[in-house]
Order: structure tokens, then sequence, then C-alpha cells
């Protein structure tokens, strides 16, 4: 349990893993006694300054962290507005901030004895970043994949197989990452006693909310530090796309107690907010129980869980993590739209004046800071969290702007 | 005593255990599920356990998660599952009826709501997968108010400590699913049962029904040779799947046969 500070929004889950109403242990009883044993290690593993130093020796000499801080100087003046900071996450080792966690929760799966991993997948980054780390630790990984993504993201999947994973393409439901979810959960279920579920993003049962937010503070922490050393003082906007929540969670919970600090979720809203097709469950869902715990939830009046719809893999899943939802419930953070076709504009952009090719789940939080920066003054400081590289997502932007490669 | 408790005093009264059939709800329509309730309680069902369709059944293998999506293509809501139980209650007063499903449908429908229309309709109990007792008082307030049994899953997994927390708050009868693993997959074998029943058993006075991985008369009869009741699902969609609703009543029959053939002390 945490040290419950009322006045601090940083204390939160409570004893019962919820953020306000939403969070919680929405589970089968058969995985009730792991959640529960899963949240006593990783409270011991938390105490213990050992598993904190070796935490600290894999990001530092394996994952490559402190990931830099980029000043976007073209895009800044491109923009014409506020100056604009990019937090590197996508410099990380393979290419996005999951591995952050995959090594936190691998090394937590050691502490335990557990000797399987599995995991799902959607834009394959949380895969990779798990085949990457159970082929360093020497354990078995079996990777859920929704058919569809296979399919969109053959690059990340060709890395799997070749870091030593199994991947498994799930066909149930529209056979994306909500789907691959459950039957990660399901394998879990039959192979309890010698599996660890490393859940790529700040979803699910009590205490992975916590947990894989827990391991994705360091972006925020970072870059906190980064931008006090460049401009001696803190963000005015911070900048994240939201699917699950992982990355944004992770920039955003240092300065959430900060009240100058405007934090902004983008979410993906597809073909359009007001169509059936996007995956803006903060913005056009409502609150309901899914994977474990209850948050805003795409669904129908009968409670039947919507498929999401967006260009980018990583965003398109019905659901986000239950600390975006409470976030969102007492207005904390903003959240925001981006369509597919903002994105792809945004991706192109950044592209040309950074050299630098974005994961197109970050292309919308481009997307968004196009809009805004040049509505703020010069003297203003939005740090964007770049949460991956786009090299996974070249086939599918070739494929909509008409080119074959 | 509600109808559960009196099925499980009569039966123990009959020296013998319970056979409980599972119906997905419009698989493949509202028809169908009808004629199979009013043919199961005809045939040897002593309660039957009915599926509410849901987009994600995470506790489900891959026969159940089929029958759920066709029960929601057949026009399956909760509000339909609990029509279907009204009309099936025209007939037939004695067959318990025990609704398993999710928890968002339910949260959708409104929990109140829910809990006294299912009662009004004549359902006798809910299992609801993923709501451990940790988030139990969800439900609980409501569903004693309106007399419905709470049916909690034990599973191999569930520690005698933690035993004790999941049977306070059960009704009705405890669903001890026998694997570790999703529904219609692996068997329990006579040993697992010999071994794990008892230990169920000095945790309560309810009746203790089996499920997951049940498919023939001889593993029913197994089953009811340690425990009160067996509960078998996957195989009867397979049946009604490959055959007829007609082909899953005499399934029902010769599971039933199995079941009565096991003489239990009184």
């Amino acid at each position: 349990m945490n040290d419950h500070t009322p006045n601090s929004l940083r204390s939160w889950p409570d004893a019962r893993g919820r953020f306000g109403e939403f969070g919680g242990r929405y589970v089968a009883e058969t995985l009730m006694p792991l959640i529960l044993e899963l949240e006593t290690a990783y409270r011991a593993a938390k105490a213990d300054p050992a598993f904190q130093a070796e935490l600290d020796y894999y990001l530092k000499h394996y994952v490559g962290r402190p990931s830099a801080l980029w000043h976007a100087q073209r895009l800044s003046e491109h923009l014409g507005g506020a100056k604009i900071y990019f937090k590197r996450e996508e410099l990380n080792h393979t290419g996005a901030h999951k591995i952050n966690n995959c090594i936190g929760q691998i090394l937590l799966a050691k502490r335990m004895g557990k000797t399987r991993i599995i995991a799902e997948t959607g834009a394959g980054q949380h895969g990779v970043a798990t085949a990457t780390v159970c082929a360093l630790f020497n354990l078995p990984c079996t990777i859920y994949m929704g058919a569809v993504d296979v399919e969109r993201q053959k690059p990340n999947v060709f890395r799997m197989k070749l870091l030593g994973a199994e991947v498994i393409p799930v066909s149930s439901g529209a056979a994306t990452l909500k789907d691959a979810m459950n039957d990660a959960l399901r394998d879990w279920v039959a192979n309890v006693h010698d599996t660890f579920y490393i859940i790529g993003t700040a979803a699910g049962p009590h205490p992975y909310p916590e947990l894989v937010r827990d391991f994705q503070c360091i972006i925020g922490n970072e870059a906190r530090e980064q931008l006090m050393e460049a401009e001696g003082r803190l963000p005015d906007v911070a900048i994240a796309a939201v699917g699950g929540g992982s990355n944004a969670i992770g920039l955003f919970h240092t300065f959430l107690d900060e009240a100058s600090v405007r934090l902004i979720g983008v979410e993906a809203a597809g073909k359009g907010m007001h169509t059936s097709e996007h995956a803006a469950s903060l913005n056009m869902g409502r609150p309901g129980v899914l994977h474990g715990n209850r948050t805003y939830l795409l669904q129908d009046d009968d409670g039947q869980i919507l498929e999401a719809h967006s260009i980018s893999a990583g965003l398109d899943y019905p659901g986000i993590g239950p600390e975006h939802s409470w976030l969102h419930d007492i207005k904390r953070v903003e959240y925001v739209g981006i369509t597919d076709d903002e994105a792809l504009e945004a991706f192109q952009l950044c592209s040309r004046l950074e050299g630098i090719i974005p994961a197109l789940e970050c292309a919308h939080a481009i997307a968004h800071l196009v809009k805004l920066a040049p509505t703020l003054g010069k003297d203003k400081l939005i740090l964007l969290n770049l949460s991956g590289r786009g090299d996974k997502d070249i086939f599918t932007v070739a494929k909509h702007l008409g080119t074959m490669i | 005593m509600s109808r559960i408790a009196g099925v499980f005093a009569a039966l123990r009264q009959e020296g013998r255990g319970a056979l409980i059939p599972f119906v997905e709800a419009y698989d493949p329509d509202r028809e169908t599920s009808l004629m199979l309730l009013n043919g199961m309680a005809e045939n040897g069902a002593d309660i039957i356990e009915i599926g509410m369709p849901f987009t994600d059944p995470m506790a489900d293998g891959p026969t159940i998660q089929a029958a759920g999506r066709r029960g929601l293509l057949a026009g399956a809501t909760l509000k339909g599952v609990l029509g279907l139980v009204h009309e099936f209650r025209r007939q037939n007063r004695h067959t318990p009826l025990v609704l398993m499903g999710y928890l968002n449908p339910i949260c959708a429908y409104g929990v109140k709501a829910f809990c006294e229309d299912a009662s009004a309709a004549g359902v006798d109990g809910l299992i609801i997968v993923d709501l451990p007792p940790e988030e139990a008082d969800l439900v609980l307030p409501d569903a004693n108010a309106n007399g419905l049994d709470i049916i909690r899953l034990i599973a191999p997994t569930t520690c005698d400590v933690r035993l004790k927390q999941v049977l306070e708050g059960s009704s009705g009868f405890v669903y001890y699913v026998s694997i570790t693993g999703i529904t219609g997959t692996r068997t329990a074998s006579a040993a697992d049962l010999a071994r794990d029943i008892p230990r169920i058993r000095a945790a309560t006075d309810l009746p203790i029904a089996v499920g997951f991985g049940v498919r023939t008369p001889d593993q029913a009869a197994t089953v009811v040779a340690h425990a009160d009741a067996a509960i078998v699902a996957s195989v009867l969609i397979e049946t009604l799947c490959k055959e007829s609703p007609e082909a899953v009543i005499r399934d029902v029959r010769a599971l039933a046969e199995g079941v009565k053939a096991v003489s239990k002390a009184a």
C-alpha cells in the first residue's frame, strides 16, 4: 500500500488498487492468488535497494539511459510559437519506451522464480521489448498478437522471432490488441504455476497499472531534470499519446502535483471522433470493467465492448489505463483526439524537419503539438514524449501515401 | 428455502448428485435456447446454467467464445436473456436457473436493476466470473436483497486461507473450477478430485459443483462420486454445432443417467 497523502495526486492507487473509482482487481478466481502474490513481491522489490540497483544497471548499460532531451529547433521555428523539447525515448534499445517496463518486470519475474514469460502486443513494440529481455535473461517467451496486427507490423513480428520468441496470432474478435490481451490472460490462467505475464501498458488488474507506471516514471523524472538543466524551469505543457497510456503516465506522473504544468494526453481519433472508427476511450467511452480493471471503455448500450480503430496499432485499444480515467475525471489532464490523417501529416513533418521518423503512436502527440505550439508565446516550453521510432510503421505509411515499398 | 437449496436437499434425500448442463443464450438463436432449456429440464437436468454472451469472455475456451459470438450475432442482450428466463418460468417453476457471465454488461444494465429484474424473471443465482471477493461489494447487497444466490468460483490455486474469504458471502453452491485453465480444455482426474474436494468440504456446508472439462457420462459420474454436482458445458455446445438440439438433449439424458448411477450416502 502507498502512503496515501490526500493532498498529493501522486500517492494513488489506494489499498484496493483504485485511482478514485477506477482500477481494482476484476479477475477470475484462478488468477486472484497470483495477482496478490505479484503485489507482495512487487512491494518487497520496491523496498529492496538491491532490486533498484539491478534495475538501474540494466537501464544504464543495456537500455542506454538516460535518453536524450532534444530541443526541436526547426520544428519550433516552423510552428512559430512555443519552444519544443522532445524526450527521446525512441533512442532506447529496441526503439521505444516499452523496454523500461520490460526490464523491471523480468527482474521481478526472476525474483519470483518464474520460468516462462508471456505478453500481449499491439504494434509489436512491447512484444519486441519483451522478446529482447527474454533473450537476455534466457527465458522462454510467448507473445500474443492480433492477426490483423501481425499483418500490419510484419517487421516487428520478424524481430520477435529472431529474438527467439514464439508469436501466436490471435484471430478472435477484431484480431487486435484487446483480443491479444484476452488470449494472454487465458494462457496465464492455464499456466499459473511457472508463468509471469509482462503486461505492456499501465492497465490490467492491480498492481499492474501501478507497477508499469512506476517503471515508466523514469521518463518524466529524467526529462524534468534535463529541462531544469537546459532551461532552469519546468515545462508549461507536457504532451504524450495515449493508447493504454504507459508512455503518457510515465511522462506525466512527476508533474501531477505541479499546477503550473498543463498535461495533455492525445487519443487516437481514427477516422474521426464522431465516426464509429476511433480509439478515443476517454472522449467517447464510458466507465466499465475489462481486462481486470474499471476504466473508460468503448462499449455499446448493452455493455458489449466495441472494436477500436486507429492507423496506429499501438493505440488500437478500446480501453485505457485506470489512472488516466481518474485524471480525466478530476480534470488534471486534458485528453484530446487526433485523426489518422493528422497523424500521417505529423509523421512526415517531424521526419523532414527534425530528421526523426517517429512512431505513428507519437505522431498523434506531434499532430496536437502542431496545433498547440503556434498559439503559445515563444517564451513557453512544451515537452513532448517521443515514445518510439517509426521504422516499424514505414509500410503502413507508404500504403496510405500510395507508395509501394 | 431457495430453489437451489431445495434441489440439493431433495437430492441428498434421494442419495444422488446433480447434473448442471449449460446453455449459451441465443446460440444460435433464442428459440433454440428456449427449446434446450425445456428439453434439458425434462430430461434429467437438476439445475441449468445459462451463459450470458459477452464480447470478451476471458475465462472461456474457444468453444464457449464462439457460442457467445453466435449469441451476440443473434441479438442477445441481458434484457433478452431475462426474457428467455421469464418465458421458461411460465412452464417450469421448479428447475433452478443460474446465470453465468461477466461484469461489464451487468454494470451497463445497472447492478440494482439487473438483480431486481433477474429475480422477477425467475433467476436463482449468479456466477460472475470476473468478480472476485475483493470486488464483490459491488453486487452482493443487491443480489442478497433480491434473493439471488452468489455462486463463487474456487480454483486449484485458491489456498486454504483464501478459501474462507471466497466462501464468505457465497450461497447456493460453490463452483469448483477443477483445473487451472479455461473452459472446455483439460479434465481433472478422479485422483485430483479425491485430493481437492475434501479440502473444500472441510471449509463449507454448501454443495460443491465441479466444472471445466467434464465431458462424458463417466466423467460426470466420477465427479458426483466426490462432489455434489457436475457442470457440463463445452461438449454440449460442440454437439449443438455438429449435430442438433435434439442430440444435445440425448446427451443430457445420457449424462443424467451417468450421474444417477452413482449412489451417495444420504
